[in-house]
């Protein structure tokens, strides 16, 4: 049965794996023709590098500023003078800061901080429990309910209740904002293709750009606190929801749509009564995703006072306290996991509700007697001091802490000097000459190479967005510290990509291991990095090493599973046919498994990439040369601010040229695939 | 489709009729929460104290913010911020005061000679020293190393693979004063600067550097909690004389002493509020600093904590900085 049902390319590669070299094949060249073109051009830059080394790199002092970047400081300058008199800043920058600013501190007031005079919040933590877990119940079933409460009780033990609510407090308001901005633009998004080619690049932009850069003057306009916290978020959480919701809007069933149209519906209805309703399930995952978004600026905010789980993160690290950022990190984690988890739920019972149409009546008055727990543990929170305050007595925190503190200093203590040696082989053996090799040669020739490799691996689209990006950066006046960059991205990405395959070769293989890893993979994922910075520092000393396995731990979790998804989406019956012509597992693997998931591996490079990219700044605080440190430093003196403005835009653009090309790699692997 | 559509829309405005009516149910409270009185008696108000995100300054920033609260009855706002950006907050009213400064000439040039929303409110009595260090096996094995005259003598042990062929010398967080490229250049010192980026890499590189007698030197400064943990080894650069660091291009000496200021907000300074008058009072050494950082920092107390403990023990040093407030 198999046997006719198996698609011709699969015939041929598993009669491929079976005998080596069929005679009928192209010569060698002729199917590795873009390999060996790949490798010509590098041949040819070490050649140039040899000739050229040191001229013309673009190499700049620390200190030194050009126009552009000049030109940015004083903007900076004259926004800071003219704050106060300036209508647009002091009326409606300034309104719409101090409404954002009313509502957290009402919010703080009543769920979280000590409202005056009471020394405790108007509702005490039993209260919030209750309340919050009735809104999960409500909304995604008694499944979600009791996670929900889990987790709540669970911040709350680790010794970080009002942080945890602090941050959920933000983290809610940014998403709903978010989502008032976000779904009428995905909507216009919609329905406009060239609005949507306009606003593409810059959401792109709000994606990739280091909100380090743009830090002190979200200060500097929203002030200091939670109004510029939530403006940080939303720039980085915004993308999604307009994204995603214009691609749910898109894709709506045609022919629903014009069956609408024939009953004589105007746009408003239709969008009202029938795309919306429709794409509801994807809407709800941009909220998502959005929302996920949105906790990993958690830290980040707190460098300008934001509110919430990021303030004891940033202080356990001044005090390189591991343990102590660890338990505050599982917290941003667990809220993390809660909110996903309800999102998700809420999405997937939506569509259940509309289709199935379960009498709501009785959940009505299951969810109103409900009400009653409800308002009486509101009222015990309002009157005991015990369900006002979270009880103190619990050290659940400081145990977690000190016991991570003993496995990290163990660790530490056991692996330093094999890490620190294989920080040095890497570093002098790779790191080092491909230095060399992108910084050191000319800017004209290292551009040249990066555009041909940049078509040959892309495809002339590739080529066309690589010149813009090239062309931005040399704009930018930092060349060589964006080759730099570039050397440890490409180092990190290769790390994450090693990892990525061969992890999710065993996870894509074996249901158990995905099952056993896929959890601590998400954990790492939502774990605010600042967290395994100092471990990361123990291991491998300061520097561009650093801060490269900082990178590597962030990306390598989206890497793993992306590849582990598409080593599962290989069909069955083609391992079937591959194991029946008798390959052992290594041919399995190489023959079959991984050429066919090829466009799966790129899309993970693809991420990889980018996750890699995101992490330049931080790598930039442990010492990550190049634009991540240039970014840093402009974040904290007052004088090279400009500079690590432009060193964001070079980033960015460095961001958006290794996407387009790994993105145009990945749909040509998938055509070729297909064809 | 519709009328299902709207028959769930009045389940939910019934669903929050319901929770407003139970909500307003228990509005009315009793039981043991204690409203507070004390706070409020005085004028004081808000207290906005910037936080600069190192131990010893949070130190400063606990201890004035804890005796504001009990002694004062202020309400106190800690803002954990970096030095630039709690200078922006000055002209705002978002930012009261910063309790340690270091120097920083730029800050003080755009915020108190250019638009003057900053003062200077006088020295916190700290004493704040910047220098190369080396850890202390480093000066026991090799005590000529503390005579900067021997640093190229040994510059290749501190090589790295980050440091070009050279001795790698270690700076830290961007925003602390630095001249160490220029200095490099102007002692002819076969050394490179590498920027670990952060106070917490710097700490981390000499803890490493003491527990495995490894080669490193770098950039730090007193008052300091770590120095208690390891207490470092100055390198003696040539001295420091008045004037020797005028043109930054050309500094051929070391670090002057500094003495630690705090900075307010012209505004807040010219109310003279209690909390005003505090941070004018407010005065202690390096070494209160540094026994209330290292309960932060090596015994993991909270700071409010650890700000409680050393006022507690301390009530004569509180009493003087409280009593003439009125």
């Amino acid at each position: 049965m198999s046997a006719v049902q198996t698609p011709p390319e699969v015939e041929e590669t598993a009669r491929s794996a079976e005998l080596a070299g069929p005679v009928e094949r192209p010569p060698f060249w002729r199917r590795h023709w873009r390999l060996l073109s790949i490798v010509g051009v590098l041949v040819l830059w070490r050649i140039g590098l040899a000739i050229f080394r040191g001229e013309d790199t673009l190499a700049v002092g620390g200190a030194e500023l050009n126009d552009l970047q000049r030109s940015l400081n004083d903007l900076k300058d004259n926004i800071d003078a003219q704050r106060e008199t300036n209508w647009f800043f002091n009326d409606v920058i300034g309104g719409i800061s101090d409404s954002i600013n009313w509502v957290v501190d009402n919010a703080q007031e009543l769920l979280s901080q000590p409202a005056f005079p009471r020394p405790v919040p108007e509702i005490g933590w039993l209260g919030v429990v209750a309340i919050v877990v009735w809104i999960a119940y409500a909304l995604a079933g008694v499944r979600m309910a009791v996670l929900t409460l889990v987790s709540l009780l669970a911040v709350g033990y680790l010794g970080y209740w009002e942080d945890s609510v602090d941050t959920l407090i933000i983290t809610i308001v940014a998403v709903a904002v978010c989502f008032v901005i976000g779904l009428p633009l995905g909507i216009l998004m919609s329905r406009s293709k060239s609005l949507t080619a306009v606003i593409t690049p810059v959401l792109d932009v709000m994606q990739t750009m280091p909100a380090f850069a743009y830090l002190a003057p979200l200060a500097l306009i929203f002030g200091i606190g939670a109004a510029a916290a939530v403006a940080v978020t939303i720039i980085f959480a915004l993308p999604p929801i307009a994204r995603i919701s214009a691609h749910g809007l898109r894709t709506v069933a045609p022919a629903t749509v014009e069956a609408s149209k024939s009953l004589g519906s105007t746009s408003m209805q239709l969008l009202r009564q029938v795309q919306l309703p429709m794409a509801r399930r994807t809407i709800i995952v941009g909220l998502n995703q959005t929302t996920m978004a949105a906790l990993s600026m958690v830290t980040i905010a707190a460098f300008i006072d934001g509110p919430g789980l990021g303030v004891p993160v940033l202080q356990e690290l001044a005090a390189l306290d591991v343990g102590g950022a660890f338990v505050a990190g599982l917290c941003i984690v667990i809220l993390a996991i809660m909110l996903d988890r309800v999102t998700t739920a809420t999405g997937e019972r939506s569509e259940q509700a509309t289709r199935m149409g379960t009498d709501p009546r009785v959940r009505r008055w299951v969810l109103l007697g409900l009400l009653v727990p409800v308002g009486i543990a509101i009222y015990l929170s309002r009157t005991y001091t015990r369900y006002a305050a979270f009880p103190d007595g619990s050290d659940l925190g400081t145990r977690l802490a000190n016991r991570v503190n003993s496995i990290n200093d163990w660790v530490v203590g056991q692996l330093s000097s094999v890490t620190e040696g294989f920080k040095n082989f890497v570093s002098f053996n790779l790191l080092n000459p491909l230095e060399g090799l992108v910084a050191s040669t000319p800017w004209w020739l290292a551009a040249l190479a990066i555009l041909a490799l940049g078509a040959l691996i892309g495809g002339w689209r590739a080529l066309v967005s690589t010149a813009i990006c090239e062309l931005i950066i040399l704009g930018t006046g930092l060349w060589n510290e964006s080759m730099i960059t570039l050397t440890t991205v490409l180092v990190a990405a290769l790390m994450t990509m090693v990892i990525g395959i061969i992890v999710g070769i065993w996870m894509g293989r074996n249901r158990r291991v995905d099952t056993a890893l896929r959890p601590i993979l998400d954990a790492l994922q939502t774990m605010p990095p600042f967290v395994y910075l100092v471990p990361a520092l123990a291991l491998f000393e300061v520097g561009r090493f650093c801060a490269i396995f900082a990178a590597v731990a962030f990306a390598v979790p989206v890497a793993t599973k992306l590849v582990a998804d598409g080593i599962r989406g290989v069909s069955p019956t083609t391992v079937e046919a591959a194991e029946s012509a008798g390959s052992n597992r290594w041919q399995m693997i190489t023959k079959v498994q991984l050429p066919m998931s090829r466009s799966s591996i790129v899309l993970a490079a693809n991420q990889g990439l980018l996750f890699v990219l995101s992490m330049v700044v931080i790598g930039g605080l442990v010492g990550g040369q190049g634009l991540g440190y240039l970014v840093v430093r402009g974040f904290s003196q007052e004088d090279i601010f400009g500079k690590g403005l432009a060193a964001a835009v070079a980033i960015t653009a460095l961001g958006v040229m290794l996407d387009r090309i790994t993105r145009y790699a990945a749909e040509r692997t998938g055509r070729e695939a297909t064809t | 489709m519709k009328h299902a559509m709207a028959r769930i829309r009045r389940g939910w405005v019934l669903t929050f009729v319901g929770a407003i009516a139970a909500s307003a149910l228990v509005a009315c409270g009793g039981g043991d929460i204690q409203e507070s009185s004390t706070a409020g008696s005085g004028d004081c108000g808000d207290f906005n104290i910037a936080v600069n995100p190192w131990v010893g300054y949070e130190a400063d920033a606990y201890v004035v913010g804890t005796v504001a609260e009990q002694k004062l009855g202020c309400n106190v706002e800690y803002k954990n911020l970096k030095e630039e950006v709690s200078w922006q907050g000055f002209g705002t009213g978002e930012v009261d005061v910063v309790l340690e400064n270091w120097g920083h000439e730029d800050l003080v040039k755009k915020y108190i000679q250019g638009d003057g929303t900053a003062v200077r409110v006088g020295p916190t009595g700290n004493k704040g020293v910047i220098g190369w260090y080396v850890p202390p096996w480093l000066a026991q094995a090799h005590p000529d190393i503390t005579d900067w005259h021997n640093l190229n003598k040994y510059a290749s042990n501190f090589e790295t693979s980050e440091s070009h062929g050279k001795g790698q010398l270690l700076d830290g967080d961007p925003s602390f004063v630095t001249n160490d490229e220029a200095l490099v250049q102007n002692l002819n010192l076969d050394y490179e600067v590498v920027y670990a980026g952060s106070e917490a890499a710097l700490i981390e590189a000499f803890r490493d550097a003491q527990a495995n007698h490894e080669w490193v030197i770098g950039y730090f400064y007193e008052p300091q909690w770590f120095m208690s943990e390891v207490p470092l080894v100055k390198v003696d650069l040539p001295p420091y004389k008045p004037g020797c660091d005028a043109n930054l291009e050309k500094v051929a000496c070391d670090y002057p002493p500094y003495n630690l200021d705090k900075i307010a907000s012209k505004d807040f300074m010219d109310a003279d509020g209690p909390a005003a008058q505090l941070v004018q009072n407010f005065k202690w050494t390096n070494d209160d600093q540094n026994l209330v950082a290292k309960y932060i920092a090596d015994e993991g107390m909270k700071p409010e904590d650890a700000a409680q403990k050393w006022i507690d023990a301390n009530p004569e040093k509180v009493d003087a900085w409280v009593q003439s407030i009125t």
